[in-house]
């Protein structure tokens, strides 16, 4: 996974409530078996009309949003299926940090997962920003300092420290939690004798 | 301290617990299928890791198939490879699977609790959203992605960080003609797609308990399209009996064992919740959704909103962007809105008792002549039962199709798809723009609403139909 420390971009805005992981990568892009190239699917059904062609006026379709790196969206992002071929989506399009009022539970982890940061403001905040999209002006966003920066202001957003480790870091957290084998190994000696049903009526 | 049955789910699995709560969780129960794991076997492969504990997986397809004729495979290419991907995954990795022609076939959250893999007091996971579902049996079941499937696969365990507890009390009576379908919904419409988000529910009450097994399982289904990744019920003895003999769940001795286990399964009477609500069975009656978000519900009597008497600009434009997309004008009475298509199935109402329902209504009658119906039982097993009750004769005779199982137009990834501007009533979970087909209208009801509305054609009140 790749580190994410900072990022500047000219952001985009989708000014949209209850984006859903069906809206960000439809199912008929779910067949695939890889993780890779599902960028050009992203907003499939926003992005190209019924002929497939390209719809001009979607905000990631317009210089120079196409190429953002931050997205800025409406309230409870990421809802509906688990699908992380959303988050897939976006990284392979490109936007590697979310700005929204709120997510839904699994998208918001799936994101972790694959070094893209998603930031939790206030909805003034939220406005504020998008103003900077508008304006096709950058903003900076600070992992580390967890802050954004814009023109001459400044906002904090909070991060799970664990959750700002791995991403900082690139950590795979499989590898992490392999070095607890030893104990993963012991809960599993105590619970075959605990509930020994879990193990043993697997016909 | 006193706990709720979450809580008490929650310590029972703790692995290890950081500093800062982050923890890792022990999973008893895996389900997988063929969407969201070739990537997460994949990563394993590419890592030399095993998967740790194979007898505690179990694989199904359902997401991807034909619900058509099977004989002679599938014929969509990609379709066909990530079933065979499975197929091969299961093989390396020593993974039951039942396959496209196995009688065992079906939706993953039908097939696990009719096998009697889903089991009280669990820590169930999938790479579904919908797991949500076997929450019905006091476990504590929810979705996640496909990195956590891998790292699942590779650990048996996840990291976790606990979430809130949230109570739904439900007392009183359902009317008849009212089914958990229209509570949920009701739910989902008070509490609003990101009501429950960081939260798992517990739904408790009269009414919650006097539910059957199946209805139950409709409610905490769709915990998730109220924004919590879990809803549990507790379990009791209609679950104890649901469960005995199936063929994954104790036996002999463990029986007795897991039983004794079970039956201390509960939140403690002086338990606190970070969030409760109320409802009563007599303020609910069947409930259509209208717009593009499950939380866009109305009872089958009202109308369509209309934008202009919103207040907040946010919410006003995402009405008007819904009904622009649904084809809806506001104000227009529910029953006056026709439908071109009717969906029966899924992992929110495809099983036995909810074709029953919907064959309850639809026997003897026909379908209106301009709607296309199909029913696509929820397993093999579920297919197997309905036919032996001659409801699959029933729903032919009324004009329904009668399918082979799997997830269909749920999420209309195979053939099973609405054409741009058709008109769906469908007892599926998501009604999302573009979920049953590109420029698709979905209307969720339960399935005696979807039967009415296919005797009608268009969005009727089943309880005209209920004798």
């Amino acid at each position: 996974m790749k580190k994410f420390t900072s990022l500047k971009s000219i952001p985009a805005y989708l000014p949209i409530v209850n984006i859903d992981t069906d809206m960000i990568i439809p199912k008929q892009f779910l067949k695939t078996i890889k993780r890779t190239g599902l960028g050009k699917n992203l907003f499939y059904e926003m992005r190209y009309d019924n002929d497939g062609k390209v719809i001009e006026n979607f905000v990631l379709n317009k210089k120079p949003y196409n190429n953002s790196n931050i997205l800025i969206a409406g309230n409870n992002f990421g809802c509906g299926s688990s699908r992380e071929h959303a988050p897939w989506a976006l990284l392979d399009f490109g936007i590697t940090c979310v700005i929204s009022t709120s997510y839904a539970d699994i998208f918001y982890n799936n994101c972790f997962k694959n070094g893209i940061l998603p930031i939790v403001l206030d909805e003034d905040k939220i406005k504020e920003l998008s103003e900077y999209s508008n304006r096709q002006e950058e903003i900076l966003v600070d992992l580390k300092d967890e802050k954004i920066t814009y023109g001459n202001n400044e906002v904090s957003f909070k991060i799970d420290p664990f959750k700002k480790k791995c991403l900082m870091e690139g950590l795979d957290d499989i590898a992490l939690s392999l070095e607890k084998s030893d104990k993963i190994k012991s809960f599993e000696d105590k619970l075959k004798i605990k509930k020994p049903w879990l193990f043993n009526d697997q016909s | 301290m006193s706990k709720t049955l979450y809580d008490k789910i929650w310590n029972e699995h703790l692995v290890h617990e950081q500093i800062d709560g982050t923890s890792l969780l022990f999973v008893d129960r895996h389900l997988i299928h063929e969407v969201t794991s070739p990537q997460a076997f994949e990563g394993l492969r590419n890592t030399n890791r095993k998967v740790r504990q194979p007898n505690l997986t179990l694989a199904v397809v359902d997401h991807n198939i034909p619900t058509t004729d099977r004989s002679k495979g599938i014929d969509d290419e990609e379709s066909r490879i990530q079933v065979e991907t499975l197929e091969k995954n299961c093989k390396d990795f020593g993974i039951k699977l039942f396959g496209m022609t196995d009688k065992r076939q079906g939706i993953v959250h039908i097939v696990g609790p009719e096998q009697g893999f889903t089991q009280p007091g669990t820590v169930i996971v999938c790479g579904d959203s919908h797991t949500a579902t076997h929450g019905a049996f006091g476990s504590l079941a929810f979705g996640i992605g496909t990195s956590e499937v891998e790292h699942v696969l590779a650990t048996q365990t996840l990291v976790q960080k606990k979430a809130k507890n949230f109570r739904i009390n439900v007392n009183g009576k359902l009317a008849l003609g009212v089914t958990s379908k229209d509570v949920i919904l009701q739910i989902i419409g008070k509490i609003g797609t990101a009501g429950g988000t960081g939260s798992v529910i517990e739904y408790a009450g009269t009414l919650i308990s006097n539910l059957s097994v199946e209805q139950r399982m409709t409610i905490c289904n769709m915990t998730i399209e109220g924004g919590a990744r879990a809803g549990l019920i507790q379990p009791d003895e209609k679950i104890f009996n649901y469960l005995k003999g199936r063929p994954m769940s104790p036996k002999n001795e463990n029986w007795d064992k897991a039983l004794n286990y079970w039956s201390n399964l509960k939140t403690d009477n002086d338990a606190e919740f970070d969030k409760e609500i109320n409802l009563n069975g007599k303020d609910i009656i069947p409930m259509v959704t209208w717009g593009t978000s499950p939380e866009d519900v109305i009872p089958i009597n009202g109308k369509i909103p209309n934008p202009e008497n919103e207040s907040n600009l946010d919410k006003k434009n995402s009405i008007i962007r819904s009904l622009k997309y649904m084809g809806l004008k506001p104000d227009t009475a529910v029953k006056d809105i026709k439908i071109d298509k009717v969906f029966i199935g899924s992992c929110t109402n495809g099983r036995i008792e909810d074709l029953r329902e919907a064959a309850k209504i639809l026997k003897e009658k026909k379908k209106a002549s301009h709607v296309h119906a199909m029913v696509v039982p929820g397993s093999g097993l579920v297919k197997e039962q309905a036919e032996q009750e001659g409801l699959d004769k029933i729903f032919i005779n009324s004009g329904f199709e009668w399918r082979e199982p799997g997830c269909s137009m749920c999420l209309a990834m195979n053939a099973d798809k609405l054409k741009p501007e058709e008109r769906c009533a469908s007892t599926s979970n998501r009604n999302f723009e573009g979920r049953q087909g590109r420029g698709g209208r979905t209307h969720l009801v339960s399935p005696g609403m979807a039967a009415a509305a296919a005797i009608s054609g268009n969005l009727d009140d089943v309880r005209k139909y209920n004798n």
